[in-house]
């Protein structure tokens, strides 16, 4: 047991230090001239060779990678990734200050579209009809077929400009958050809905439910005690894909809605260029990405009796690799 | 995204004698025959084999050109003169997204080559090469995997510079992930077979089981890997697109399309919603037909 905790932590850290490695060798090594992706693309041009110097100092970009690389991820150990080059502010600041809005869009989100995976596979198993079972299993790869741009606009079009229920951009208030956090929910609740339409459906055929059969049980008490509980386990194995689900659509979703928050903040430093912002935002998402796997990866086993069984024996190779 | 939780799900349907022959050796008439039951499959086979149609020969679906407008008819709404309506410059919006398939669906296809090509490769390599080069190789995979392909493909983008190739190149890249994932879990269950077993005792190299009985048979579920990424690849390219990392404004691109269209959706919705419903067709069509394939290869 203890082993297969080391070799996760273990893991989850190399993630992250691989994450920051990769970052700095796209952001700071490969491009020919560092300082220029520091100035906006417009102004390259004007400026004078002292302040490309005068840069190039500041950042160490006269220094060897090596150098430059170690100092990085010093820095980087201690929560420093150094300083927006557009608003001068440090990087951390700047990603703390529009996370809690991005925090608020993601969890709603998340948690309505796990209502609406759970309701999608519900009725899929509950219904008697043919038809109305394939209908709703269509539902969730309509939902990851459909882009989020177009959705976005959708939803803004007819419940902001045709109906004004809700307002169509801004960042305060409840109201304004309802509808990204429809757009947002839609894409992410796709993957979940799929994998549950089919665990629902394994575990309704299984033994057990045979025997509540047997036993006289409802169609309704038989999904509802038995089916729900064991089908729902499975869930959390993509916990990870719907995080980067989250994100990529959290990027998407704030350019439409005009949202402050991270994915809007990542766009605009990738417009402008503001290396020291991407990278902090990328080892941040990586960050949680490994957390997320290693929190699933060490609580899965004990939600579900039969893994705890073999990981006793010894590491299951399901948990290693086979279900992330 | 989808693509890895499909390919992993819950093996409810075992590979029978079926999934050891592959399945296009069945006989055409009888895959035919099975196609006039699936009314939907086959509308979707007819869309993207349209839409192919629009990128190579664009001119002969439309007669206006993607770059002329008439500034006295803008904003025209859908009619049957002006299928989409037009935009802002009265260029023909359907003629705007005709041409834009050329660009889309090149930069789809250089994409889904890229994460095909190197992640196979990469699969092999590490589910045959032995274990060291298996864990070095499985590690890198989970860095990949661990920033959403997104995310990824903009970092790359930002530095490689704005322009269609550049994102097919980043939206490629940032797939090869899940697809050596998919390749190597394949061969690692290929190498185990009876087959494999008997070639090398019938004296047949390493090298000559790879390329004879483990590369052939370790395929399937990569192709349909392939088949369900292309809708996702069109999403990805046309994403990017859409938040202005592609082609500069003339281009019709379908991404850029929806963006500019975006900008006056309060007045003029079709602007931006018609090429969006273009597109998200053609993302459903490739989706259902990956599903086919899917189904065929178990």
């Amino acid at each position: 047991m203890l082993r297969y905790v080391t070799l996760k932590v273990g893991r989850a850290l190399f993630v992250v230090w691989a994450a920051f490695t990769l970052t700095f060798v796209l952001l700071f090594v490969l491009p020919v001239n560092p300082v220029d992706l520091l100035f906006d693309p417009a102004e390259i041009n004007t400026i004078p060779p002292e302040v490309r110097k005068q840069v190039a100092e500041n950042y160490g970009f006269d220094d060897p990678v090596i150098v430059q690389y170690l100092d990085r991820l010093g820095h980087a150990l201690t929560g420093d990734f150094g300083n927006s080059v557009q608003s001068g502010r440090p990087v951390t600041a700047a990603i703390l200050d529009v996370l809690p809005s991005t925090l608020v869009l993601a969890s709603g989100a998340l948690v309505l579209a796990l209502l609406i995976a759970f309701v999608i596979a519900l009725v899929a198993t509950s219904t008697r009809h043919a038809w109305v079972r394939n209908l709703v299993e269509a539902l969730p790869s309509g939902s990851v077929s459909v882009p989020v741009f177009l959705s976005g606009i959708l939803i803004l079009q007819i419940f902001s400009f045709r109906l004004s229920w809700f307002p169509a951009f801004g960042g305060e208030g409840a109201r304004s958050l309802v509808l990204p956090l429809i757009t947002l929910a839609i894409p992410v609740s796709g993957p979940i809905a799929q994998l549950l339409v089919r665990s629902f459906a394994t575990e309704f055929h299984s033994g057990y439910v045979t025997t509540s059969w047997a036993k006289g049980a409802t169609r309704g008490g038989i999904i509802i005690r038995d089916v729900f509980r064991n089908a729902s386990l499975p869930a959390f194995t993509i916990a990870g894909i719907t995080f980067g689900n989250l994100i990529a659509g959290s990027v998407i979703t704030e350019t439409v809605f005009a949202r402050k928050g991270i994915g809007r903040m990542t766009q605009i430093a990738i417009n402008t260029l503001d290396v020291p912002l991407v990278q902090g935002v990328v080892v941040l998402v990586a960050v949680s990405f490994a957390l997320i796997n290693l929190i699933v990866d060490l609580i899965y086993p004990l939600l579900d009796p039969r893994l705890r069984a073999t990981l006793a024996i010894s590491i299951p190779q399901a948990a290693t690799g086979g279900l992330r | 995204m989808t693509a890895e939780l499909d390919t992993f799900a819950a093996p409810t349907r075992l590979p029978g004698p079926a999934a050891e022959r592959p399945a296009f050796a069945r006989s055409l008439v009888s895959r035919l025959g099975e196609l006039a039951h699936q009314p939907i499959l086959v509308l979707s086979w007819i869309i993207v084999l349209v839409v192919i149609g629009w990128a190579v020969a664009p001119g002969l679906f439309t007669s206006y050109g993607p770059y002329t407008g008439d500034t006295a008819a803008s904003f025209v709404p859908p009619s049957a003169e002006h299928w989409f309506g037009t935009d802002r410059l009265g260029r023909d919006l359907f003629a705007r997204s005709v041409y834009g398939a050329r660009t889309t669906l090149t930069a789809t296809l250089l994409a889904v080559i890229i994460a095909f090509g190197v992640g196979m490769a990469v699969g092999l390599v590490a589910g045959f090469a032995g274990r060291v080069a298996d864990t070095v190789i499985m590690r890198v995979v989970d860095v990949f995997l661990a920033i959403p392909s997104l995310l990824l493909a903009m970092v790359m983008v930002s530095v490689l510079g704005y322009s269609t190739t550049n994102i097919a190149l980043a939206v490629g890249i940032s797939s090869i992930a899940s697809f050596a994932r998919v390749m190597r879990a394949q061969v690692l269950s290929v190498v185990t077979q009876d087959y494999v077993k008997a070639a090398y005792g019938l004296g047949v190299g390493r090298l000559g089981v790879m390329v004879k009985h483990v590369v052939p048979n370790s395929l399937s579920s990569v192709i349909a890997l392939a088949a369900l990424e292309v809708g996702t690849a069109v999403l990805a390219v046309a994403s990017l697109g859409f938040l202005g990392y592609g082609a500069p404004p003339p281009e019709p691109e379908w991404g850029l399309l929806v963006a500019e269209g975006r900008d006056y959706v309060a007045v003029h919705p079709w602007a931006s919603i018609m090429p969006g419903v273009a597109l998200a067709i053609v993302v459903i069509a490739t989706h259902r037909i990956s599903t086919s394939f899917r189904k065929d290869h178990r």
